[in-house]
């Protein structure tokens, strides 16, 4: 059941995959400027200028770029950076592992942090706790990430200097990115966790649980968990594509090395190949982030596992 | 066996349930009537201790069973009773299974946890219980998920629940509500069939004055938060001597001739936070006087039945 599931939602992801490789190689030639130009020596030619273009195939039809780009992403062939003169996979398999490293120690983070917060939150329910939580909610998410890098990096690496100020030697370098991105997620999903427990505490079925004779904590982790995970789950889920997202911005403030910072210097370089390679590294991760989820969520939930994909 | 004694309930301020009084022994079904709002189900919970998980509270009055006043009882104590000794059925049973467990686990818990049986000797249970309720093949149905049955199995599921530490009450709480007429008679056919095979004492709360006629051999009419009558069913049906119960019996329906209309009562039942002075029904009693607007009635005893009334002894005559 859940592994022809699984098939139904992998097949979905070929059309969407088709249209964001579209979407993604038009962006990039909607973009201003040229990477030709950032080739260009001072004094060249516009026969020189024209040479160059025609060498990296840009003179050519859109639709035909277009197909060239896409049949050689399908054997693995990302192609080669203009500016940077390398092989853009080597690029890419140079900055993903940093980016991974980052992104899932905030996914890690956020997601037991935020549940705990979100649980508490939920059974407790003390008045100073709660506005205590709400401001906190409040700031995560609304709180931007290279703000709240500047500040931290300012506090504990400037003033305390308890952290290297950028970098990426060793874990001490990690701790406030992580803490950067994984912020918001913390108050996501402190609150997401916190409602679905809220609401999953006055469905009928829990007076008849109680009405059992079982125990409070029994029904908090054998029949509230599993009800509050689901939404928490969907959210987590949309959170991978968005904490490596995310981890652009602050992945080139603590100066380190990774997708994000790839693609900010691809862009300003308009290094056509290498932006679309991070690009489609992204989306791949939110899809991936998307179809992760839903399986999970069938595989908790009966009445969707039944459900035509 | 079960008997509450002079009921009072409270949410903060608001007083929804006050005076209400009945007993249910052993191989007897108690009915409590009433339309909605008139505090029944608040009164089930009462006895259940589940009103803290709503925010009401107990404020007078004792609910005893087998000796010991529960409104005392530790929650750790009030939990070995729970679906050990008193079961509870609800009213949807589209809502009252958890969605993400198998009907068996669900059924189970109760014999592992009263009882304490492995899970093999609950399993066994749960698939004999099953089988008594006459649902077919229970060893399958203990591997399905609520979803995938009808709203009537699974009222049966959920009396198998209140039934499998074979308890000595049963509160059911508008059993047949949410579910098709047909199944209705089924289901409460069952549960009278189970009052007398396990000799269980039976809370049956409805508002429908048909079936307490049919199954109950006691009954308690509700109104407002309060008991304006109780006695025998065949007394009260007899002799009906509070106004709101003469209306009750008068709304049942009989037969389909021409002549008799579906009769209903004027007005609606007040809320919480406007229950009239004096007797709760005087807006819509169809006898009030002066006396019912200021003076709340007492009870009115005659045999073994009694009705909160200013003019109960003389209920037969029609009003001037």
């Amino acid at each position: 059941m859940i592994l022809r599931y699984t098939f139904q939602r992998l097949l979905m992801l070929i059309p969407v995959s088709f249209s964001i490789s579209v979407v993604i190689f038009m962006i990039v030639y909607l973009l201003p400027g040229d990477p030709i130009d950032n080739l260009l020596r001072v004094g060249s030619s516009p026969e020189d200028r024209a040479e160059l273009v025609a060498q990296y195939g840009l003179d050519r039809n859109l639709v035909v770029q277009y197909f060239v780009w896409i049949g050689n992403m399908f054997q693995g062939e990302f192609g080669q950076a203009i500016v940077l003169r390398r092989p853009v996979a080597d690029l890419v398999a140079q900055n993903l592992p940093y980016s991974l490293t980052l992104g899932g120690l905030a996914f890690l983070f956020s997601s037991t942090v935020g549940m705990t917060l979100g649980t508490i939150s939920a059974i407790v329910r003390h008045p100073v706790l709660d506005r205590f939580m709400r401001g906190f909610i409040l700031l995560g998410s609304t709180v931007p990430g290279f703000w709240l890098a500047l500040l931290l990096i300012l506090f504990f690496s400037v003033n305390l200097g308890w952290f290297p100020v950028s970098g990426a030697g060793g874990w001490k370098s990690l701790v406030l990115p992580v803490l950067t991105i994984g912020f918001g997620g913390v108050a996501l999903v402190a609150r997401v966790t916190r409602v679905a427990l809220l609401d999953a505490q006055r469905e009928d079925f829990v007076t008849l649980l109680h009405a059992k004779g079982l125990s409070s904590r029994t029904i908090l982790f054998r029949h509230l968990m599993p009800h509050a995970l689901l939404p928490v789950v969907t959210i987590l889920a949309l959170r991978i594509g968005w904490i490596l997202g995310g981890a652009v911005t602050v992945e080139f403030v603590f100066g380190r090395p990774g997708l994000g910072s790839l693609l900010i210097r691809a862009l300003g370089q308009r290094d056509y190949p290498v932006v679309q390679a991070c690009l489609l590294m992204l989306a791949l991760a939110v899809m991936l982030g998307t179809l992760i989820g839903d399986v999970a969520q069938a595989s908790m939930d009966p009445r969707i596992r039944e459900r035509k994909a | 066996m079960l008997s509450v004694r002079d009921l009072g309930v409270a949410f903060g301020a608001v007083q929804p349930l006050s005076g209400v009084s009945f007993a249910v022994g052993k191989g007897e079904t108690l009915g409590i009537v009433g339309e909605s709002g008139s505090g029944k189900s608040l009164t089930a919970m009462s006895v259940m201790g589940l009103l803290p998980l709503s925010g009401g509270r107990i404020t007078g009055g004792k609910v005893e069973f087998d000796g010991q006043d529960l409104t005392k009882l530790s929650e750790r104590a009030y939990r070995k009773l729970r679906g050990g000794r008193i079961g509870l059925i609800t009213q949807n049973p589209m809502t009252s299974l958890d969605p993400l467990k198998k009907i068996g686990p669900q059924v189970d818990d109760v014999a592992k946890l009263h009882m304490g049986l492995s899970e093999q000797a609950a399993r066994a249970r749960t698939e004999e219980i099953l089988g008594t309720l006459r649902i077919p093949e229970p060893a399958l149905i203990c591997e399905r998920y609520p979803h995938q049955m009808s709203g009537g199995m699974k009222q049966r599921i959920v009396i198998a629940m209140a039934l499998a530490a074979d308890p000595d009450v049963l509160i059911a709480d508008e059993p047949t509500t949410a579910l098709d007429v047909t199944v209705q008679a089924q289901i409460i056919r069952l549960l009278d069939d189970l009052v007398k095979e396990r000799d269980l004492a039976l809370v049956l709360i409805t508002h429908d004055m048909s079936v307490v006629a049919q199954t109950c051999d006691k009954v308690v009419v509700m109104y407002a938060g309060r008991a304006v009558e109780h006695g025998p069913v065949e007394t009260i049906f007899d002799r009906p001597r509070h106004p709101y119960t003469q209306a009750l019996i008068a709304c049942i329906p009989r037969g389909l001739d021409e002549a008799t209309r579906l009769t209903g009562i004027e007005g609606t039942v007040p809320t919480v936070v406007n229950y009239p002075s004096g007797c709760p029904f005087h807006p819509r009693c169809p006898r009030a006087e002066a006396i019912c607007a200021t003076d709340p009635p007492g009870f009115s005893v005659e045999g073994d039945s009694a009705a909160a009334c200013h003019f109960a002894e003389v209920a037969d005559a029609q009003p001037a």
